[in-house]
């Protein structure tokens, strides 16, 4: 039982994703999560402003079925299978953390100076959310896929423009974590 | 439904993702910040595993649940478009820790930031529609 309520180790993580993307291939399907934020469009009415989405959103079922799974699991996940969110931070990592004014560092999975409930009330919080937001949806389908659908399958498929996407991805994701998140907080 | 395999698949990848900590705003910073081995360990060892999957796939070995021979998609080419905007979605991935499945395994965790998060994510593919004629690739 312990290990059901335990944090998972990172060399459980790797082959239990693996097995994911392999299952989501066996059942027909081709593994990526950014594409729903263009199915979400189209169903929102999107196609009535440009042609790009107008697509029958009924052929994505399924990755709409993944994605409400998802938001399943991690409410399983959060109200039964996690008690304790310590994260075990490299103490570099907590002192600069600490140093820029995080508090609590590691005692959750997500900082309440991002997600906390004082976002609610401060425009500058809000933004910080929709900013980064926009630009997960914009770099996502600009980039045509995410960690899942480049990263993980495009890489293990060797294919060329998912090494370029992942280089991309840490190029924004440096600059965020060593100049951005710094000169904002 | 015939479909409602991707749903539990969809639990389980949730799972996977909470339970290793890869959903975590800190498990980024480090990793970004080269503090920490555990998020290349979790990634890398996917994808190796995952190039041991694909090999199995393009030599018929696999094949999917009706028969067929799996083809994993290609990619659109181009080199400005993967880079560029890989570059957009690392700096809101780096700023806010979350990538596009862990945004909705978010909502199980902080309801309203994921939506922002969402809406947000949502205004940004939608941009992109309009002008995915114009930017290049």
């Amino acid at each position: 039982m312990d290990f059901i309520f335990e944090p998972w180790p990172w060399y459980i993580g790797g082959p239990l994703i693996a097995i994911s993307l392999l299952l989501y291939f066996y059942f027909g399907k081709n593994f990526g999560a950014s594409t729903n934020f263009e199915t979400l469009c189209t169903m929102a009415g999107a196609g009535r402003f440009s042609a790009y989405f107008k697509k029958d959103w009924k052929q994505r079922d399924f990755a709409l079925l993944f994605v409400v799974g998802l938001i399943i699991g991690g409410y399983l996940s959060s109200v039964y299978l996690i008690p304790n969110q310590y994260i075990d931070l490299n103490p570099t990592t907590m002192n600069e953390l600490t140093n820029i004014g995080f508090s609590n560092v590691g005692t959750q999975y997500f900082p309440d100076e991002i997600f906390g409930e004082e976002i609610y009330y401060s425009f500058k919080g809000f933004l910080i959310l929709l900013v980064s937001g926009f630009l997960i949806g914009f770099g996502t389908r600009y980039a045509g896929g995410c960690t899942s659908g480049h990263a993980i399958t495009g890489l293990s498929s060797l294919q060329f423009p998912s090494l370029l996407a992942v280089i991309g991805f840490f190029i924004g994701g440096i600059i965020a974590t060593w100049l951005i998140i710094p000169s904002i907080f | 439904m015939k479909n409602s395999k991707f749903l539990f698949l969809g639990v389980f990848f949730a799972i996977v993702l909470s339970k290793t900590q890869a959903i975590s705003w800190y498990r980024f910073y480090e990793m970004f910040k080269f503090q920490s081995f555990h998020m290349y360990g979790i990634i890398g060892g996917a994808v190796v595993i995952s190039m041991v999957f694909m090999q199995l796939f393009k030599r018929g070995i696999i094949k999917d649940i009706h028969g067929n021979k799996i083809h994993p998609k290609q990619k659109k080419k181009g080199i400005i478009s993967p880079l560029l905007g890989g570059t957009f979605f690392g700096l809101g991935w780096g700023i806010s820790g979350a990538c596009a499945a862990p945004i909705f395994v978010i909502f199980g965790f902080k309801l309203i930031p994921a939506l922002l998060l969402l809406v947000g994510a949502l205004l940004g593919a939608f941009l992109y529609g309009l002008l995915s004629n114009k930017l290049p690739n």
